[in-house]
């Protein structure tokens, strides 16, 4: 057991820092909305699936089909990432528009919104799997996977430094947005109190609508990145990653964005960590070990304010 | 949207609950009885073929009677009470569904346990598990509390799918039937003999189970503990202050929730004598909150009919096939949308809705988030602006 | 207030009322015994029990599109007794297909062309068992399934006992892999057929470097591949199904595990080769089924030709095992069997040529016969082999 996890140590390390960022993209979404409207976005996870089939679309229309490099291959990647996007974007602020703004003007309760949340999850899954059938469908190779130099048992390959270093470009444009602008402020605003803010002008609609399309992005980012580098998307493509995601934002402290990035490295790390000394099959068990140990020592998270009523 | 909020306000929903309801009041102890044994005996006759032809006609109705529309009852009944009476959200129930089978099957195959001696051993397993999962973790936030129970769920599957002793992915089977009396016949039915061929035997099982279960049910909710539930419920640190040990009554709601489960679990394993890690995924979890949210929660008699559509309608449906889980989860969201508090509310919940404060204590309605925020603060003021009356706040109505 | 409380009670009686006489005649349904008995007229029912919708329905309808051929080319006959199809569909979930078995049981079909998983046979034929109907799989590989002493279940290709240390066998003598990694998904199916090969592999000598098992899920496989690599394996086997196999395939030739990649008949499907791209070219997939496409014998060609020509694709893993299990029945029949227990005794004395292989039955039920064939992907493409004994990868 151990033999194993020193031999995979860099291996280990180097791959769950990689698919610790999808996570990280992810739970930077479902962070957001929490941290604005305490709710648990479940169809999160559907709108970084069609931002997957949106990045394949793109492909498809700009007749990619076989590996590029250099400047063609920075555009491909670029839009890509542009239009997955913004088609997540655009999903996630209808999304909110059709399952979640009637609920939150009737004064539901937040129980209701999270089974609205369900019900989409399943309808915009179901529309895909009857829309592109229910099987796997895969992305040409886009970028040739060279590996760039060897750390012990690691390779360093030039995909994996995409999505990392995306991911960290991200979490930092996102840190600063929320901090610097106004817009930001709105949302942290309504985030620490909604009924003030209110008072002091701020427009919880736009804001919310802002989060929601925010969250969308970063999803979207996520999937193009998902495409490049696993190369096959599906309908259900977003079931597991979003309940992994999710558990990585409240590992990371939810509402907290670095926290959510954190969390996603973390818990990317404890997935292949464990995996590597238990074997393959308990690597969910120690994930979510790992989580209730640590909420029991800091229940807030990694990251977690400590202003937090956690503990009741 | 907007589109949906007009209908509603168009098609004022008949205040049925509140007739029934005032009527109920009043009326004196046997009028009570009468409806209750009426259900008793409905609920005993539901099984028949002419029934069964318009309910499900492409399966059989009998076992569909049996799983899922019984045992999904059962198990709204049990997570009723964690979320619907305590307001504890919980997202990993189906981990006491698969324990309390599993029991069964473990100890009839590998021990020669007849079911009624495992029976009791089921449900006192399942209830330890509820408390040692509660104990660390019920001194977390509410979604906190999401995350932890939803993994403690997928723990247990995977769990059972990697260890020899509960048969790994291969499940164990199979599962002897509980005892078997075939001399005892009502109506033409053997009542008491288990076999494959008919589950109108463990539908019957079922039915008692869960009128005995409903009525334990009933009286902890009107007893202190039911009236401690309300109150963390409600506002959890206002029930500490006026010194109800709310973590003790948490862990026994939890225990309560599973007991049931586990008794779910139980009887569905005798039934389908074949149990496999994938009976127990996630979504089943999901799927009976949705039951429980759906059919109004706190509300005995909603969750039950939430439960009952829940489970029958995709069997009624079979013949749209593909669309099945589409129309469902479109349906979800309507629901939600045009009736937020549920089909069949308690009361209660109708009164906090209609005053606008969302009901569900601590998972209440926000349109913001609560004190004690998580997005990190800035120093800097935000720049005056004249108040503006906000779009988000103008529509709401009272009642239902 | 006197008026509210006897209008509440009238209610209730009156719904009350209505329950008691629904239930009519309502003691008949699902008790049936062994002698069944044919349904109305001249017709008879065959049902289909397998995944029609949800994830694998593939294979399923696979099976049920050989069934459709076989029924319509008996029914086109003159002078046949005329039999229709009922299809049930489980999704492949062992819990629905016992509520679907029971359905079969009250709609008194004569025999059963399934049901398709291991999963739900294991579940639905106790109750096939005790209602008497016969039932053919044409797919369910679990080799349990025999050993239940059932008199009425049976199967048209060889179990994962003999699938499992086949396969194994071919990679230490044809292939010639001294060192291997074995890989399972966790599934009843992939786990078993995976631990056959373990089994086996110790027993002829190969040394199994690597163990370990994963969730067919995940998106990413890199614990198994970062375990695999250093291994320096001359071949991976895995036990799994073609979703998860396309994937695993590629990640492993991405990361530069260069060892033969070999499978079974889960993987058996041209939407492996979507999924792991050119990753997959040179994999071996082995299966009891027999392909019926490519090969020489006039019956299988005009099968093949037929199924193409109804459904526009070509036969896939198991139509021609749907195809012959159906006949198969339809013999049966034609013989002037319509009780199920008639044609039970008939089918078990069968001696048949059928497309995909030889069908005779030993006592239990199984196959008589262990053929096992191996199909390599060459240039993105499926291409049979033959059976072990014969087959030659190109590697």
């Amino acid at each position: 057991m151990w033999n194993d996890f020193t031999q995979q140590f860099w291996s280990s390390t180097i791959d769950g820092l990689t698919n610790g960022a999808i996570y990280g993209l992810v739970a930077m979404g479902y962070t957001l909305v929490y941290g604005v409207l305490r709710l648990i976005n479940f169809a999160h996870s559907e709108v970084f699936m069609i931002g997957t089939f949106a990045a394949l679309g793109a492909l498809t229309l700009l007749g990619v089909d076989s590996p590029q490099s250099g400047l063609a291959l920075v555009g491909v990647l670029l839009l890509m990432a542009l239009i997955a996007m913004a088609v997540s974007g655009g999903t996630a602020v209808v999304l909110e528009r059709v399952a979640y703004r009637p609920l939150r003007k009737r004064g539901a309760s937040r129980l209701a919104a999270l089974i609205s949340a369900i019900g989409a999850s399943f309808f915009m899954q179901e529309v895909f799997a009857i829309w592109k059938g229910r099987d796997q469908v895969s992305f040409p190779r886009v970028m040739n996977k060279d590996v760039l130099f060897n750390i012990g048992s690691g390779q360093v390959r030039n995909d994996k430094v995409l999505v990392i270093v995306a991911a960290i470009l991200m979490m930092l444009a996102l840190d600063r947005f929320v901090n610097t602008t106004r817009l930001g402020r709105g949302i942290r605003a309504t985030a620490q109190d909604p009924d003030t803010a209110v008072l002091m002008g701020v427009n919880i609609d736009r804001v919310v609508m802002t989060t929601f399309l925010i969250g969308g992005i970063l999803a979207g980012l996520a999937a193009a990145l998902y495409g490049v580098f696993f190369e096959i998307t599906q309908y259900n493509v977003g079931f597991l990653l979003g309940i992994k995601a999710f558990t990585a934002a409240v590992l990371g402290g939810i509402g907290n964005i670095r926290g959510a990035l954190i969390g996603g490295l973390v818990l990317g790390l404890i997935e292949n960590y464990g995996a590597s000394i238990f074997g393959t099959q308990w690597l969910d068990v120690v994930a979510f070990s790992v989580l209730v140990l640590v909420l029991m020592f800091r229940p807030t998270g990694i990251l977690g304010e400590n202003l937090q009523r956690a503990r009741v | 949207m907007s589109a949906l909020s007009g209908i509603r306000r168009r098609i004022q929903f008949p205040d049925f609950m509140g007739v029934m309801g005032s009527w109920w009041d009043r009326t004196p102890w046997y009028g009570r009885w009468t409806v209750y044994v009426l259900l008793i005996i409905g609920a005993f006759l539901l099984p028949s073929s002419s029934i069964g032809s318009f309910m499900t006609p492409e399966s059989d109705w009998a076992s569909v009677l049996f799983y899922p529309i019984g045992i999904y009852v059962l198990l709204a009944i049990g997570l009723n009470v964690v979320v619907g009476q305590a307001g504890l959200l919980d997202l990993g129930y189906v981990a006491f569904f698969a324990i309390g089978a599993y029991a069964l099957a473990v100890f009839a195959t590998k021990h020669g346990w007849s079911f009624w001696e495992i029976l009791p051993l089921g449900i006192i397993i399942a209830a330890a598990a509820g408390l040692i999962l509660g104990t660390p973790t019920l001194r977390l936030r509410g979604d906190y509390l999401a995350i932890v129970t939803l993994g403690f769920g997928e723990i247990i599957r995977i769990t059972a799918n990697n260890l020899n002793y509960t048969g790994g992915p291969r499940g164990i089977s199979p599962i002897p039937h509980p005892p078997s009396d075939p001399s005892v016949e009502v109506g033409g039915v053997k009542i008491f003999r288990y076999g494959v061929l008919d589950a109108r035997p463990y539908y019957y099982l079922l039915v008692v189970a869960i009128i005995l279960v409903i009525i334990i049910v009933k009286r902890l909710e009107k007893s202190r503990v039911g009236r401690s539930w309300a109150a963390i419920r409600e506002d959890e640190d206002a029930a500490e202050l006026m010194g109800v040990p709310t973590f003790r009554f948490k862990i026994v709601s939890f225990v309560m929730g599973a007991s049931i489960g586990g008794l779910a679990g139980a009887i569905f394993a005798a039934q389908t004598t074949s149990i496999t890690p994938p009976n127990f995924p996630f979504i089943l979890s999901a799927l009976i909150l949705c039951a429980v949210v759906l059919g109004g929660s706190g509300n005995l008699l909603g969750v039950i009919l939430g439960a009952f559509l829940i489970a029958w309608l995709p069997e009624r449906f079979r013949g749209f096939e593909q669309y099945r889980v589409l129309v469902f989860g479109a349906a979800l969201v309507i629901m939600m949308i045009v009736r937020p508090e549920g089909l069949l509310p308690s009361r209660q919940r109708r009164a906090e809705l209609a005053e606008g404060t969302g009901g569900m204590g601590s998972l209440g309605g926000e349109t913001g988030a609560v004190a004690g925020q998580r997005v990190e603060i800035d120093e800097e003021p935000v720049s005056g602006h004249p108040p503006e009356v906000l779009a988000g706040r103008d529509e709401r109505e009272a009642g239902g | 207030m006197r008026r509210a409380y006897s209008r509440g009670l009238v209610a209730a009686a009156a719904a009350s009322a209505l329950l008691l006489s629904a239930c009519g005649g309502g003691n008949d349904s699902g008790s049936s015994s062994g002698s069944g008995g044919s349904s109305s007229g001249g017709t008879l029912s065959i049902g289909f029990m397998g995944a029609q919708t949800g994830p694998n329905a593939q294979l399923g309808i696979n099976i049920s599109n050989g069934v459709e051929l076989a029924l319509e080319q008996h029914n086109a006959k003159s002078g046949v007794k005329q039999v229709k199809l009922i299809k049930y569909d489980t999704q492949g979930d062992p819990t629905q297909a016992t509520n679907q078995a029971k359905k079969a049981v009250t709609d008194k079909v004569v025999a059963i062309v399934g049901p398709a998983f291991s999963g739900e046979s294991k579940t639905a034929d106790p109750i096939f068992e005790e209602a008497g109907i016969p039932n053919v799989s044409p797919s369910a590989t679990n080799a349990q399934l025999a050993k239940n002493g059932w008199k009425f279940w049976h199967r048209v290709l060889a179990n994962d006992d003999v699938q499992g240390p086949g396969a194994a066998d071919f990679l230490a003598k044809t292939v010639g892999a001294k060192t291997v990694a074995v890989i399972d998904d966790q599934s009843d199916y992939g786990k078993g057929l995976a631990d056959a090969v373990r089994k086996q592999l110790a027993t002829d000598g190969v040394k199994v470097a690597v163990n370990d098992s994963i969730n067919p899920d995940a998106s990413s496989f890199a614990p198994t591949v970062n375990k695999v690599k250093p291994a320096n394996v001359d071949a991976v086997y895995f036990g799994g199904y073609y979703s998860a196999a396309g994937k695993l395939v590629k990640q492993l030739r991405d990361g530069g595990v260069q060892g033969t990649f070999m499978s079974g008949d889960g993987t058996l499907d041209a939407q492996f080769i979507t999924g792991g791209g050119a990753a997959t070219n040179g994999a071996l997939l082995t299966c009891t089924c027999s392909s019926a496409v490519g090969s020489t014998d006039p019956a299988v060609q005009k099968f093949a030709a037929d199924y193409k020509a109804k459904y526009n694709v070509d036969p896939a893993t198991y139509s021609a095992e749907g195809f012959d299990a159906t006949n198969i029945f339809l013999q049966a029949i034609d013989a002037g069997k319509t009780s199920p227990s008639d044609i039970n005794d008939f089918v078990t004395k069968i001696d048949y040529k059928g497309v995909s292989k030889q069908i005779k039955f030993d006592p239990n039920g199984e196959l008589a016969g262990n053929l096992l064939f191996v199909t390599e992907v060459k240039n993105g493409k499926l291409a049979f082999l033959g059976d072990t004994s014969q087959a030659k990868p190109s590697a």
